[in-house]
């Protein structure tokens, strides 16, 4: 049928080093969730402060991590920077971008979350001696987080996909960067990128069915 | 002792209360009430400092609610207030909803803490719901947290607000037992409340508001036994 | 940082990269969201089980990166069906297909919204399945599904900047190429970064007031 003959013995022998590849797109992956939840939730507290500067400082990030794409985002932590003399490595500008595009993100998932926790939950806090800070730490937060689950599990998969940009600064440990090397060796391109989809889309399976058990597990009310 | 002394208070244009004094003796029950819009609700989030003043003082204990040097958070361990909306938070099981304040504000340890919340959820009678989340429980059972929620810090004064106008009829009796049984107790308190009966039953003294000024005071027998201003004659007569 | 190499024949270089880059993202929203609206209506129309290989497929297309699918693309266009297609035929039939896997989603979404009451009184009164959706389905769902569509098309704009893969040089190809050149990474960046977001800012705002406008009613 084809004048083509497949070899995918040639790339499933590399699986092993494509594996590794995966750990580390994995690691990035979940190092820029953490920290983007973190950022954004400063993020969200800058734009609740009051501060003219802090919320716009919020707005600037979430706007232009929105409004740009994320492959811009990845250039700017890379080549962007070093125009201040500041020289990041691949992983660093890879995380950074991701990061950078996470926290944007979700701060705005956040801002929407807030809209649909009534303003008396912080007051019922206040009533009862708790300071600002706090009611938003114990009552508000945790409800935030709640309603943005399902966003977060959505950005957790889009970090994952945006790693495959980090071969754009020379990044070639991650999955695609391994896959990429791999190609230049033995030019099996379509079965290498073949297997590294499969291990792509196995990966984002994984991400989205343990969310859901996660879920059911943390919030039972 | 609360002492409220020549407090006004607008929103916008509206003057929600044009110069209210008034003073609650410790150990006193204190009903408020009047039509909407008479200002007895907004003069309770005044007292625990949850509405800014325009003018007037707010002294309770002799420290002036209002005052730029008064740590809020620590006055209001003093003063419980429990809303209309109970405002039960919906990701803590009963027994956390009312652990909270005393863990964080207080810094009480968790048994110590968890020993304080299931004494007042006992008192309210919801010893037997520790473990639930507040979705699972009826409207009445929510305000009854509510109220071991504000009682679990220990405050010298309870503040109500209409604790039973947003429930069932069905479920407002349980609610206001509770509030018998505080105000046997000698608990300090201030009731907004719609339920005339109540009011008559459990006051040391009944304050009626009217367009943002407190039309009148007296022990109840004698407030909706001689009712002396129209106003208040007509409002009894359509509360009836 | 004004005192800069960049000449008038640079920044016509740059235009024809932003023009690339909203060429390929026309080609992708307008293709895509007819087989969105499509492959939505079919997915809602026959139910989840024969619906089941279709929400498969259009799912890969949302699991695996876009740089992963214009690659095999190009590799099995060129490579193993030695079809001879430009670089810029292979990054629109992606993108297209890319665009229609999220637009599916939406358009089901959007007819879901949609009451089941509502249709049941409007097929009670006699209206054909056809009329139930134009008349009373599409100006409905179209409230809700608009502001994700808006959404989705800023998406496939900046995603679009992924096609250099296939050796198209849109705008932030253009942008790395005169960086390699010019060796001033900033100032180029900075104006890539400002036309994507003259573009996308705008539109989105656009996007949130009619979602706002349309939830309060």
């Amino acid at each position: 049928m084809f004048n083509y003959t497949f070899q995918w013995k040639q790339a499933l022998a590399r699986l092993p080093q494509m594996l590794d590849g995966a750990v580390v797109t994995m690691q990035v992956a979940l190092l820029s969730m953490a920290i983007g939840i973190a950022l954004a939730v400063v993020l969200t507290l800058f734009r609740l402060s009051g501060s003219r500067i802090l919320s716009g400082i919020a707005t600037s990030w979430v706007e232009i991590a929105r409004n740009t794409p994320a492959l811009f985002q990845i250039y700017m932590a890379h080549f962007g920077v070093a125009s201040f003399g500041i020289h990041f490595s691949p992983w660093t500008s890879l995380l950074l971008g991701i990061t950078f595009n996470n926290a944007g993100y979700l701060a705005e998932n956040f801002r929407g979350a807030l809209k649909a926790i009534p303003d008396t939950q912080a007051r019922a806090g206040r009533s009862l001696g708790l300071s600002e800070l706090q009611a938003f730490r114990f009552i508000v937060m945790p409800q935030m987080l709640r309603i943005s689950f399902l966003p977060m599990t959505n950005q957790m998969v889009w970090a994952i996909l945006m790693t495959s940009l980090g071969v754009t600064v020379g990044m070639n440990t991650d999955l695609y960067g391994v896959t990429q090397d791999l190609n230049a060796l033995t030019f099996r391109t379509f079965e290498l990128f073949a297997v590294a989809a499969v291990i792509f889309y196995l990966i984002t399976k994984v991400i989205q069915l343990g969310a859901r058990l996660l879920a059911r597990r943390m919030f039972r009310y | 002792m609360i002492e409220i002394q020549n407090v006004r208070k607008s929103f916008g244009a509206l003057e929600v209360l044009k110069g209210i004094d008034l003073t609650v003796q410790n150990g006193e029950v204190l009903t408020i009430i009047g039509g909407s819009g008479s200002g007895k609700s907004t003069l309770l989030t005044c007292i625990n400092g949850l509405e800014p003043i325009d003018s007037g003082r707010i002294l309770v204990d002799g420290t002036e609610v209002h005052a730029r040097s008064t740590d809020l958070n620590e006055l209001r361990q003093k003063i419980g207030i429990v809303f209309q909306q109970w405002n039960a938070f919906p990701h803590l099981t009963v027994l956390e909803n009312v652990m909270l304040a005393p863990r964080k504000v207080k810094g009480m340890s968790k048994p110590e803490a968890e020993a304080m919340a299931v004494k007042q959820l006992e008192h309210v009678g919801l010893g037997d719901k520790l473990s639930v989340y507040p979705s699972r429980l009826s409207g009445g059972q929510q305000q009854r947290m509510a109220i071991a929620r504000a009682l679990a810090m220990s405050p010298k004064y309870m503040l109500f607000d209409e604790v039973t106008s947003a429930l069932d009829p069905m479920l407002v009796g349980e609610v206001l037992d509770t509030l018998r049984l505080l105000a046997s107790e000698g608990m300090t308190m201030i009731c907004v409340t719609h339920e005339m009966k109540f009011a008559r039953e459990v006051s040391d003294r009944v304050a009626f508001f009217h367009q943002g000024v407190m039309a009148e005071i007296a022990p109840p027998a004698e407030l909706f036994g001689a009712p002396k201003s129209p106003d208040l004659q007509k409002f009894l007569a359509a509360t009836a | 940082m004004f005192d800069t190499a960049l000449s008038a024949n640079d920044l016509i270089f740059l235009a024809k990269g932003a023009g690339m880059t909203i060429f390929v993202t026309l080609i992708a929203v307008f293709f895509g969201t007819v087989l969105g609206i499509v492959f939505g209506i079919f997915r809602y129309q026959v139910g989840p089980v024969i619906a089941a290989p279709l929400t498969f497929v259009l799912d890969v297309f949302r699991s695996i990166p876009l740089l992963i699918q214009l690659v095999l693309a190009n590799a099995f266009l060129g490579m193993v069906l030695r079809l001879g297609l430009s670089g810029l035929t292979v990054a629109c039939i992606v993108l297209t297909l890319y665009t229609s896997a999220y637009c599916a989603e939406i358009v089901r979404g959007a007819i879901e919204s949609v009451p089941q009451p509502v249709r049941r009184a409007a097929r009670s009164l006699g209206l054909s399945w056809r009329q139930d959706m134009t008349n009373i389905v599409l100006p409905l769902a179209i409230r809700v599904g608009l502001p994700s569509w808006i959404g989705l098309s800023l998406g496939v704009m900046k995603d679009s900047a992924l096609v250099y893969v296939v050796q198209v040089t849109e705008l932030l190809k253009s942008t790395q190429i005169l960086i390699t050149r010019l060796q001033e990474p900033l100032l180029l960046l900075m104006i890539c970064g400002a036309f994507y977001f003259l573009i996308s800012f705008p539109v989105a705002r656009l996007g949130g007031y009619l979602e706002k406008r349309w939830t309060h009613d």
